[in-house]
């Protein structure tokens, strides 16, 4: 067998698994410090295939390197990460490459490669996973997966010195999305956005979702974004994860910080938001479609 | 289960069918995208019903090849209906890379930019030194605005850790000469001239413009990456809204270090090299080192000594100013601080050796020769 259909028959066992699965991400007993400081001691999360999973806790919690630790950037001190139900802890970056195919990571400042353009961005990991796929219906993927993340056409030949902080943004996510990933890891999506970008930014996050049918593990302050368009919510405090659930279920909890944190006045603000637009939906629908009996 | 992507040509009774199967996902299309390219029409379906699953890159291929062949899907599945629909709509020509610019016109426009960017550069230069010195007017008038603190945290950073290896380039150096130099020399048998030889070129040239070169590398660098990224995390921003002037509180100091420790440096160093050269001449050529101090004090003028001390506060200035100056002038990202960095460096050394050269001119002309 040659070596290129021992890692396409690797890479169709670690897609099956997948698809049988349903959990996507399982993470037990993780332990990551730094010096004396633990981060994190004990910690369990599962993370359900197809959902959207908010991460939110306190500044210095250890969000990020939650995230890091998954993709691999950091190695915990102890614990056990399962990705697509596949070990990753003690795994040499080659075997570990047929998972890593399949997940796609937007940093939090987009992390553009500056040498390149946009366009030339979103094709590197094609380029280098993919080097049967020919220049022509390269950039062609290129252009549509641009065009998916709602960046102009313009946007294609830029450099990412010349972008605003949203369009960084939106670029790293064409990047991320070049392989058609399963998982998508966003660290801090919206942090930087005006309000009318960040909605936008979550409902293009929440449209891609559904149609590409992804998971997504999504690290966030802004809570307009856990009422949008996350399935569930997981916060990070006391070194571990202290509650999952849905924001409704979150709210049954006592947990000091989880009621200050949905309860202050920044939630209080995002709660009142969420019932204002509903409201809106049910005015607009009642305009538009008038009970019979009045005709 | 997931199969590789294949592909088959049918006749059925409306047309040529091309049939689809396995799983069109990346990771399983192999060159599928290539056969489907060569695929000639007229092609009436193309036929999806085998299709196991699809990503966006599978129904771009689709969605091209049917495009191109003007041909119906017939057997999709929902998703792979939705998926195809969803990168259709998406389907608008995106340019990748910047549009080609014809090699001359570009050479002759990067020339131009160059030029331009020089002369800015100058005369900003000029205006950054103009400012530094109205700062130090205002210091002088204003003495208890003088950093004194600042700038002997600047003395040890610029001029005492800096001892250890402008020392050892120094007596390098000494060796370097005396050994080359000895070597010619003995084709005339004068190799006592090798003293004469280590002795004035390093008091008057060598000791202050390797010491200049160091420091630029160690120092003016170090002033242009500090500024630039304080100018990044707008430190130097804060400092104007407090009314704390950067010029008096960052350049000033920095300057005046680099000033100060320029000639003490330059001494030192010229001082380190006449030990290397002789060391060499006690080792190599059998001169015992008295005599080659009592000759050295015979050969070399005193002169020469003060032509290396008047040149090591200059070099100091416009080894400081310009890395202040390039850090000054950092803006937008952390990759122009490497370039500034760069800049501050090499515009130092070489705005250094141009000095040099005037001042090798100016002091033949004194007669200091």
């Amino acid at each position: 067998m040659r070596e290129e259909d021992i890692l396409q028959a690797e890479e169709r066992r670690v897609e099956e698994a997948f698809q049988r699965s349903d959990i996507a991400i399982s993470v037990r007993g993780l332990r990551n410090s730094f010096g004396d400081q633990v981060i994190h001691e004990g910690l369990d999360l599962d993370v359900r295939k197809g959902e959207i999973l908010g991460v939110v806790g306190g500044s210095g919690t250890g969000k990020s390197v939650l995230m890091r630790t998954i993709i691999g950037l950091q190695t915990p001190d102890e614990g056990e990460i399962q990705v697509f139900n596949e070990s990753m802890i003690g795994r040499s970056d080659d075997e570990a490459l047929a998972v890593r195919k399949r997940w796609g990571v937007l940093f939090q400042g987009g992390a553009l490669f500056s040498t390149l353009t946009v366009a030339e961005n979103v094709e590197v990991p094609i380029r280098e996973y993919y080097p049967n796929i020919g220049p022509e219906l390269r950039d062609e993927i290129a252009a549509y997966k641009i065009r998916m993340t709602g960046l102009p056409t313009e946007a294609g030949p830029k450099y990412p010195s010349e972008l605003s902080g949203g369009m960084k943004k939106r670029a790293g996510l064409a990047r991320a999305l070049a392989l058609d990933p399963d998982l998508l890891f966003l660290d801090e999506p919206t942090a930087g956005l005006d309000p009318i970008g960040a909605a936008a930014f979550d409902e293009m996050t929440r449209k891609l979702q559904q149609t590409l049918g992804l998971t997504v593990f999504l690290i966030t302050h802004d809570l307009d974004t856990l009422y949008s368009i996350c399935d569930r919510v997981a916060v990070l405090a006391d070194r571990k994860v202290t509650a999952v659930g849905t924001i409704d279920e979150l709210l049954a909890t006592d947990h000091p910080w989880i009621q200050e944190y949905f309860n202050g006045p920044r939630g209080r603000a995002a709660t009142a938001a969420v019932s204002r637009e509903k409201d809106r939906e049910q005015t607009k629908q009642a305009a538009v479609s008038p009970p019979d009996g009045r005709r | 289960m997931n199969k590789a992507a294949d592909l088959a040509e049918e006749n059925r009774d409306g047309g040529n069918v091309v049939r689809l199967s396995g799983s069109l996902a990346i990771a399983c299309l192999g060159d599928l995208p290539d056969r489907l390219d060569a695929v000639q029409g007229p092609v009436s379906a193309i036929d999806l019903s085998q299709v196991d699953h699809m990503d966006t890159i599978g129904a771009w291929t689709i969605h091209r090849a049917v495009k191109r062949l003007g041909c119906a899907i017939s057997g999709a599945s929902e998703d792979a209906g939705r998926l195809i629909h969803a990168v259709g709509e998406l389907d608008e020509p995106v340019p990748i890379r910047p549009n080609h610019v014809h090699p001359l016109r570009r050479v002759v426009g990067q020339i131009g930019e160059a030029v331009c960017a020089s002369g800015t550069t100058l005369m900003g230069l000029l205006g950054f030194f103009g400012a530094t010195l109205i700062a130090t007017w205002s210091v002088i008038r204003h003495p208890r605005r003088f950093r004194i603190n600042a700038v002997v945290q600047r003395f040890e950073v610029v001029g005492v850790s800096a001892l250890g290896i402008i020392g050892l380039m120094s007596f390098l150096i000494g060796i370097v000469i005396a050994q080359q130099g000895s070597v010619q020399l003995r084709q005339f048998g004068m190799e006592m001239l090798t003293i004469n030889l280590v002795g004035r070129l390093t008091f008057r040239e060598l000791g202050v413009l390797m010491t200049a070169i160091m420091v630029a590398g160690r120092s003016g660098s170090a002033f242009a990456a500090q500024l630039g990224t304080m100018k990044l995390t707008e430190e130097v921003d804060a400092m104007r809204t407090i009314g704390v002037s950067p010029m008096e509180a960052l350049v000033l100091p920095r300057t005046l270090a680099v000033v100060v420790m320029m000639p003490l440096l330059g001494f030192y160093a010229s001082v380190m090299a006449v030990i290397g050269g002789g060391f060499l001449c006690a080792i190599a050529l059998e001169i015992p080192p008295i005599t080659f101090v009592q000759r050295l004090r015979e050969v070399v003028p005193i002169t020469d000594l003060w032509v290396g001390l008047i040149k090591a506060p200059v070099f100091g200035i416009i080894i400081a100013l310009s890395g202040c100056f390039q850090g000054m002038q950092v803006k937008g990202n952390a990759e122009e601080v490497g370039l500034r960095t760069t800049a501050a460096v090499v515009q130092a050394i070489f705005m250094v050796i141009v000095i040099d050269a005037f001042f090798a001119v100016f002091f033949t002309w004194v007669g200091w020769n």
